[in-house]
């Protein structure tokens, strides 16, 4: 039975030390209240993974769980900087963090490279850059077939890929559409897999439409069923991004003091989600949900 | 073209970016619209009828929409999280991901699908900010100098693979002395590099490389050389301004011309997109 909670996944799936992929889809679907566990759970010397990461990567840093990221961008989207990620980065507040720099597509690469089982994959993104010249994992080489110069992007293998979806079987097998992002090579690319749902579904549902299984139930080591999980990120079909919320998030934040405020309200104090969402309030909740559906047509799988 | 240095200005008070920001808001606001909105009619010229875009967030984003809904109805929208979208998103975004920009999408694919066409050379332009930005149109969003101290920004983003991979980039940002420097401490998405055969030399495509830097004062454009020189100034900005605001000798174009304001068609669609003024302010 892979079916658990949110508190005994972490504790058993993410010890201190191991490297985490999360917010894999980018913008949407960020397993917010896997990091916050993660978070309450005190662990340490972790390593984010990540192609964008919005403020979760920016809370986890600030929460002193983070040794190490790697990313090709750390800050708030809509709001602007990080000020965690700039603390750690700048003045080793809570403590000295190391930042490999990626763009976009060569960590969707490197990722793609381990799903792949292949060393690395070749590229000419980023010729030129001093990401090339400062990260050890892109390295320039001839190309064997012609005169060209190309980057060597070594594949990433995290320990662990945290994913959120809209829904998934009590086996792991999970449906997830809208923004794919990278979520479909990290859940390849790494040892394990967490899949946080929205919904729990029967297995017939997920079999319906095997085109939207995006991770295969054998990948992955623990369910969680989590509704509102990724808020104040979006999940498409269940409720919208809470823009508010990161714009409190970057006002509130600028001192250590204020984080250190922000984020014993939101992470230390309440235990789960539905204290989170308590603390939220309904109102609020209720005016992120979907305020009209819009179901795509079904797709006939007959014979 | 031939080109030709200013002499120095003379020893007056240099007038600072918010002094001229302000009297140019002034001076356009009598004119019938924002900076904004000159900024953004000048990023939609950049997009040809039918061509593939990289379309970023803020100002680009109504940049391809006015495009779209103006001179180039046949332009395709990408964006970095994998989504393909040919029609304006109903509602205003603050991210590209957001639960509106996905519905009746063309497609909601992964990032390598776009990336892909990138690295195969079928994305024509895409769209850049900065917080830093040099004579050889190299970019820098890692790490910047605010009051002499180093301070970390976010990152790339896609930022390094676009304009590695786009046959032509444009750049929107704020015209000061600090953002427009002589050489950036930090290539985080390569211009032309040092200038000469320098993107040639890193292995990069021939057919890539930075188009336009759209600032608060004026539009820069690039020789075959790769520096960048002075092509247009905003209505109401002098030549003098626009050099005493760059970090380096720039250079102008002998056939300088005033940017041409928004027309009244752009204007309407512009105001219909971000009704508010979110976004064009």
């Amino acid at each position: 039975m892979k079916l658990t909670t949110m508190r005994e996944a972490i504790e058993r799936h993410v010890p201190s030390g191991s490297m985490v992929l999360l917010g894999a889809q980018l913008e949407p679907m960020i397993p917010f209240s896997a990091g916050h566990e993660i978070i309450r759970q005190g662990r340490r010397d972790l390593t984010l993974v990540g192609p964008i990461s919005d403020i979760l990567f920016d809370q986890m840093i600030g929460a002193g769980c983070v040794a190490r990221v790697m990313a090709a961008w750390v800050g708030n989207v809509s709001a602007g900087v990080g000020y965690c990620f700039r603390r750690a980065a700048e003045q080793s507040i809570p403590r000295r963090i190391e930042v490999v720099d990626y763009s976009n597509f060569t960590l969707a690469l490197a990722l793609h490279s381990a799903a792949m089982g292949a060393p690395f994959m070749p590229t000419y993104a980023t010729l030129g850059s001093d990401l090339l010249k400062k990260n050890g994992n892109l390295r320039e080489f001839p190309s064997p077939v012609n005169e060209e110069r190309l980057v060597a992007v070594r594949a990433l293998r995290p320990d662990v890929a945290i994913v959120h979806v809209q829904r998934a079987d009590s086996e792991g097998n999970a449906h997830l559409w809208g923004s794919l992002g990278v979520a479909v090579d990290g859940a390849r690319a790494a040892r394990k897999v967490i899949v946080v749902a929205e919904e729990i579904v029967e297995p017939a549902v997920i079999a319906s439409d095997p085109n939207r299984t995006l991770i295969p139930g054998f990948l992955v080591a623990a369910v969680i069923h989590e509704p509102w999980g990724a808020h104040p990120s979006p999940v498409q079909g269940y409720y919208g991004r809470d823009h508010a919320f990161f714009a409190e998030y970057h006002e509130e934040t600028r001192t250590l003091e204020g984080f250190e405020r922000w984020l014993t309200r939101w992470v230390v104090r309440p235990q789960s989600r539905h204290e989170y969402m308590s603390q939220l309030g309904e109102a609020r909740a209720e005016k992120l949900g979907v305020k009209e559906h819009a179901f795509a047509a079904p797709a006939d799988f007959g014979y | 073209m031939r080109f030709r240095t200013p002499s120095p200005s003379g020893s007056r008070r240099r007038e600072t970016w918010t002094d001229v920001a302000v009297r140019s808001e002034t001076d356009l606001a009598a004119r019938g619209f924002t900076l904004s909105e000159l900024m953004i009619a000048a990023a939609a010229r950049e997009i040809n009828d039918g061509e593939l875009v990289f379309v970023g967030m803020r100002l680009p984003m109504l940049a391809f929409l006015v495009a779209r809904r103006t001179h180039a109805p046949a332009a395709i929208g990408l964006f970095e999280n994998g989504v393909i979208r040919a029609t304006p998103s109903p509602e205003l975004l603050y991210t590209m991901a957001d639960p509106p920009n996905l519905r009746a999408a063309t497609e909601c694919g992964q990032m390598l699908d776009v990336m892909g066409l990138l690295q195969q050379g079928r994305v024509h332009v895409g769209f850049l900010g900065a917080a830093e930005v040099d004579r050889f149109g190299n970019l820098n969003t890692t790490w910047g100098h605010r009051d002499r101290e180093l301070r970390r920004l976010p990152g790339s983003g896609g930022a390094c693979d676009i304009a590695c991979l786009a046959r032509r980039t444009v750049v929107l940002l704020v015209h000061d002395r600090s953002r427009l420097c002589e050489r950036v401490s930090h290539i985080t998405s390569p211009g032309y590099g040092s200038g000469n055969g320098w993107r040639r030399a890193q292995g990069l495509p021939d057919d890539s490389g930075p188009s336009a830097v759209i600032t608060t004062l004026g539009v820069l454009r690039f020789r075959l050389d790769g520096e960048a020189y002075l092509a247009s100034v905003h209505p109401g900005i002098s030549v003098e301004e626009v050099l005493s605001n760059t970090g380096w000798t720039l250079r102008v174009s002998d056939e300088l011309v005033e940017t041409i304001p928004p027309d009244t068609e752009e204007l309407r669609v512009m105001r219909e997109l971000d009704p508010n003024h979110f976004w064009t302010r």
